[in-house]
């Protein structure tokens, strides 16, 4: 029973890391590229398809090709730099965000010829604290980077990061504690399952509960998600956030020295960490895997199929999500430092903090 | 001095940007939507579909000498072209011209002319700052080669470039 | 103009575009503006030559004080300075003296128009040639036109027909539709150089220079005439369409190809030194220099400059390039094998103090008894060039300690003769050509080290060939015939590994003895004035562009006395 349970764990870490997160990594650069495209008139990568016919595919290849080109291109590694942070910090910002997918629950559960497969790798009873001190990890990787480099750009965007990242994940913490106060419970598949039962907590149109409460609770539950989004953002340090980085200023930040895979890993690890952010604000805000509108009631007897839908709810869900990330991305322009921290330190703060005395008020006083 | 630029009165709404931000952001959409349907998209899929013949007359392609009607080399070598070239492009060996020559009156020519494509930038300063109406920017744009020397334009092919160029102003032809 | 000249002389008051001033009485009015910074443009003026006054560029409003009626009393302002009555016509600045109370307007509305006038006279007839004129760039015309002309023309018909491109000597080539009349190079010829050669025929506009009928310009001084040309009608053949002048970097520096030691600048780009022209210093060459040190640069830029250190070890036919630190662990280590007794140093007077210097210490590092310099003696003649062909020989026998330089010579002979000698050192000096070294001497020798810029016979001979630096490659100093210090600027790097003798010297001696403490040019100059009374108390940067006067001697410069007279006449400004 053992051995099947670690077997199968480790099927589901195989599959769900490198067979669904990874590709979707890849595709959500393309993606990016297509919509900017789009955004601006253009075009964007449409030829790369199947290599040497005229299939282009809307370019779908485009993200292979970037990937072997990477792989291929002269690993460079600066006389002056710090050799070994040098090499730890593109790993040190793409493990955490790989591992903090373990708790993110894709689907509700396969069943397969009677055997429940839950499609989460660690049903952790602390899944969004996991998350946090796991994803907090990953600024070590940007300041290894930028101070490893031993060059200024670099370490100008290595401090910057620090700081924005510490900065926001105060109100990125905070803005999730009525949620937690709500749902009771800290165990992201329980709260997937709480939402299925009673209506997406953004949308508690359906299922359960009472009207009231729940009327109520959309108050602190939209200042919760507005700041969770816009943490997120700075969190992952994409536009309008993107000051560690920021071209015009410090040419490449943190990243300038970097050549070959290891830039790409910063790249990739960015995207990353916008999945896991997405994935993360669907379970916690949109429901997780769940169906809306109860759509999934005439599958009750298909657990298989049910499962399935279940699955694919979830990855339509997060999609949207980072369709919403890039679209943000290529319509705002960047923020200057001293907003950046205003935002952070002045407002968001501030208000997750009286936004949890509110959700707790409406809890005791409906209740 | 310090121009005090005045900074508009915000109301409360503004200043929390959240109408601009979705204002900015339905604009993008709109855009995304109508490119998604294939409008709007101004791209031009570059080495099936050419501009070429749209090429306006001030376009700045590559720098290139010209010959007049009387097949006189028109460049004297006087190096302004060289003096002005932001990316230092330019390379010429002056020469004075033989007496038995048939423009020995004009006494100066260039021996070596060379313009670096690998350098150049297209700025068109050469041919602003040419006393002689002896080089021009032709609409040549696609400037390749395999090698740095490839990419040198010598003298040779500044001319084949160049071309003869008519109707310019003959200022030598009058000298005895 | 040196001001102690004018001690003695009374002082007048001058008005200067509305500032008073006091100059010496006598002082031209164009001088006078010029020491209070007011440019006066002009072409004729040289303050070396004569002042005919027939370019008129240099009209401005003068004015004196009015004639008093008998018992009238002067008006003066709170200043003392009385009314100034100005003239209705201008004057010219360049053959005028101020004079008590006297006025001067270079910026009226008559000056101006004066000045507008004359440019477009003079451009009437001027070709449109600046793109193949090597003058352009350093042309008065050019600037003038910028600056006082009109900026169009108004002249419709056909510029006048003059000979274009003629040889009228063989290094001076005259363009006679550059000319402007200005005759700055007839005078010269005339009074200067006494080869009157030179002169105007025709009348009007037709006017034209031209050489007189068969004669030629081919004076030793000719090349002058191109520098003091104020445009391109004079150019010369060595530098015609050679580079135009803004391409190139000015180096302060001094010719070397005689004891005279002219103050020059050196043209060069990238380099490559394309000219040196005279530059003005009234204690060595007033404003001159002769044809010879002018064209003596192109060795400079020779094909056969040594770029790389060389050596050939024993049995072995080629020399073969090595890098700097083998070359010198080569040399010192071949050194070191001999007595103090067996080894001779040849250094040159073609080196500056500071590689002498450096010279003198490997000579008491290796406790060398036999040192000497080439001499090299020519004609003098009886303007510039003097005799003694070495441009340093006073500094080789002040820095070297020399009794008889040239005396050691027949001695260092005679002992690689008898096998005393056995290895020799040659600092810049090419023995077999320029001396009567023979292959067959040299060829006794157990090592040969030998620096110099170009490849020649000696170095062939030589066990190491090391790449010297040529003077335009070099900072240093040097010491004139007459005993003055002056400066070698360095133009540019040497081709290739090329190093200045004492950096090759103090090499030598570091990797015999190691540090000494000498890093730049400066520290060596500061360790000669420390050791060398001569130099005690100076530092390179004091020796400064015009030089210092160091060694007492007796002799004159003939031009420089002859330009002194004038001076005393009132014949030219000086």
């Amino acid at each position: 029973m053992d051995w099947i349970n670690i077997a199968v764990t480790l099927i589901k870490i195989v599959v769900l890391t490198f067979m669904v997160l990874l590709p979707m990594i890849a595709y959500s650069v393309w993606a990016e590229r297509r919509v900017a495209a789009k955004i601006q008139n253009r075009v964007g990568p449409n030829r790369t398809g199947i290599p040497f016919t005229k299939f282009g595919l809307f370019g779908l290849g485009q993200p292979i090709a970037d990937g072997l080109k990477f792989i291929f291109k002269e690993d460079l590694t600066p006389a002056h730099v710090r050799t070994g942070y040098f090499w730890l910090a593109p790993a040190l910002t793409m493990v955490p965000a790989l591992m903090t997918c373990a708790v993110i629950p894709f689907g509700s559960e396969l069943n397969i010829a009677g055997y429940k497969i839950p499609l989460v790798i660690a049903d952790l009873n602390v899944g969004p604290l996991f998350i946090f001190a796991i994803a907090s990890l990953s600024v070590y990787g940007i300041v290894l980077a930028g101070w490893a480099s031993n060059s200024k750009y670099p370490f100008l965007g290595g401090v910057r990061s620090t700081s924005q990242m510490i900065s926001y994940e105060i109100s990125l913490g905070l803005s999730i504690v009525p949620i937690i106060m709500i749902f009771g419970e800290l165990n992201l598949t329980e709260i997937v399952k709480w939402q299925d039962a009673n209506g997406w907590l953004l949308f508690p149109f359906w299922g359960g509960g009472e009207f009231w409460q729940e009327a109520l609770l959309l108050i602190p539950v939209v200042i919760s998600f507005v700041i969770f989004t816009v943490s997120m953002f700075a969190e992952t340090n994409r536009l309008p956030f993107d000051l560690p980085e920021c071209e015009t200023e410090l040419v490449a930040g943190y990243h300038t020295e970097y050549s070959s895979m290891k830039f790409a890993l910063f790249f990739l690890g960015e995207y990353a960490a916008m999945i896991i952010g997405s994935g993360l604000a669907v379970t916690l805000f949109l429901g997780g895997w769940s169906l809306p509108f109860g759509i999934g009631s005439e599958l009750v007897d298909k657990p298989l199929w049910l499962g399935i839908a279940h699955f694919f709810s979830f990855l339509i869900k997060m999609i949207g999500f980072i369709l919403f990330f890039i679209w943000v991305r290529w319509s705002l322009p960047r923020f200057r430092y001293d907003q950046l921290m205003r935002l952070g330190w002045v407002f968001f703060f501030e208000i997750a903090l009286a936004n949890v005395f509110l959700t707790a008020f409406i809890l005791l006083y409906f209740n | 001095m310090a121009i005090v630029v005045k900074r508009p009165k915000l109301t409360f709404g503004e200043k929390i940007y959240l109408s601009s931000i979705a204002k900015g952001m339905m604009i993008t959409i709109g855009h995304f939507w109508r490119a998604l349907f294939g409008k709007g998209t101004v791209t031009m899929q570059y080495p099936e579909e050419k501009w070429d013949e749209n090429l306006p007359e001030y376009y700045r392609g590559a720098p290139a000498l010209v010959t007049d009607e009387q097949d006189r080399e028109r460049c004297v070598a006087c190096q302004l072209c060289e003096f002005i070239c932001p990316p230092r492009a330019i390379t010429i060996t002056p020469e004075e011209i033989p007496s038995d020559d048939q423009w020995a009156k004009v006494e100066k020519r260039p021996q070596k002319f060379e313009i670096d494509m690998a350098r150049c930038i297209y700025c068109g300063f050469c041919q602003e700052v040419c006393p002689e109406q002896a080089i021009f920017l032709r609409k040549d744009y696609a400037i390749t080669g395999v090698s740095r020397d490839e990419m040198v334009h010598d003298k040779k092919k500044l001319y084949e470039i160049g071309g003869v160029r008519e109707g310019l102003v003959n200022k030598w032809n009058k000298l005895k | 103009m040196s001001d102690d000249k004018q001690q003695g002389v009374p002082m007048v008051n001058v008005q200067i575009d509305g500032e008073w001033h006091q100059f010496p009485k006598g002082t031209r009015m164009i001088e006078a503006c010029r020491q209070v910074q007011v440019e006066v443009p002009h072409y004729c003026y040289h303050p070396k030559l004569s002042s005919p006054g027939n370019c008129r560029m240099c009209l401005v409003e003068m004015g004196m004080p009015p004639r008093l009626a008998p018992g009238e009393e002067p008006v003066k302002d709170k200043d003392g300075h009385q009314k100034i009555g100005w003239m209705p016509r201008p004057v010219i600045a360049c053959a005028n003296a101020v004079a008590e109370n006297m006025g001067i307007r270079t910026d009226s509305e008559l000056t101006k128009a004066c000045r507008e006038g004359v440019m477009e006279f003079l451009l009437v007839n001027h070709p449109l040639d600046c793109p193949i004129c090597d003058q352009a760039g350093e042309c008065s015309l050019q600037e003038y036109s910028a600056e006082h002309g009109k900026g169009d023309s108004r002249f419709r018909d056909e510029k006048n027909k003059k000979p274009k491109n003629v040889e009228i000597g063989p290094r001076i080539r005259l363009d006679d539709e550059r000319c402007i009349m200005c005759s700055r190079c007839i005078r010269f010829c005339a009074e200067t150089v006494d080869d009157p050669v030179l002169g105007f025929t025709d009348r009007g506009s037709h006017t034209v220079l031209a050489v007189h009928p068969n004669q030629q310009l081919a004076n030793d001084y000719s090349m002058n005439t191109v520098d003091i040309c104020p445009v391109g009608a004079l150019t010369s053949n060595d530098f015609r369409f050679q580079m135009r002048t803004w391409f190139m970097k000015e180096t302060s520096s001094i010719c070397t190809s005689c004891g005279r030691g002219c103050n020059t600048t050196i043209g060069s780009r990238e380099g490559t030194v394309f000219r040196q022209t005279p530059r003005d210093n009234n204690e060595v060459n007033s404003a001159w220099m002769c044809d010879h040190g002018r064209m003596n640069y192109h060795y400079l830029n020779s094909e056969a400059r040594l770029t790389d250190p060389m050596i050939r070890k024993n049995g072995e036919e080629a020399h073969q390039v090595v890098p700097w630190s083998k070359a010198i662990r080569f040399a010192a280590d071949e050194l070191l094998k001999f007595n103090a007794s067996e080894v001779a140093v040849i250094a040159s007077g073609r080196m500056t103090n500071e590689e002498l210097f450096m010279t003198r210490r490997l000579i008491a590092e290796l406790s060398v008894e036999h040192v000497d310099i080439v001499l090299r003696r020519g004609k003098a003649d009886d303007y510039l060039v003097a005799a003694d062909k070495n441009p340093n020989t006073a500094g080789a026998k002040l820095v070297l300690g020399l009794k008889k330089p040239g005396g050691e010579l027949a001695a260092i002979q005679k002992g690689i003769e008898s096998g005393e000698i056995k290895a020799l050192v040659v600092l810049q000096e090419n023995l077999i050509d320029d001396t009567d070294f023979t292959t067959e001497l040299l060829g006794k020798l157990d090592f040969l080290l030998t620096t110099y810029p170009l490849a020649n016979p000696t170095a062939d001979d030589s066990h190491v060939v090391l790449p010297g630096a040529a003077f335009a490659e070099k900072d240093g100093t040097m010491i004139n015939v007459t005993g003055r210090l002056q400066r070698l600027n360095k133009a540019h790097q040497g081709p290739g590994q090329t190093m200045e003798v004492w950096e090759i010297c103090r090499d030598l001696i570091l990797a015999i003895d190691g540090g000494n403490g000498i890093y730049g040019v400066d520290d060596v100059f500061k360790e000669m004035a420390g050791q060398i009374k001569a130099f005690a108390g100076l530092t390179l940067s004091k020796v400064g562009d015009q030089g210092l006067p160091l060694l007492k001697t007796k002799l004159t410069v003939p031009m420089l006395e002859r330009e002194k007279e004038r001076i005393a006449k009132g014949e030219i400004v000086g």
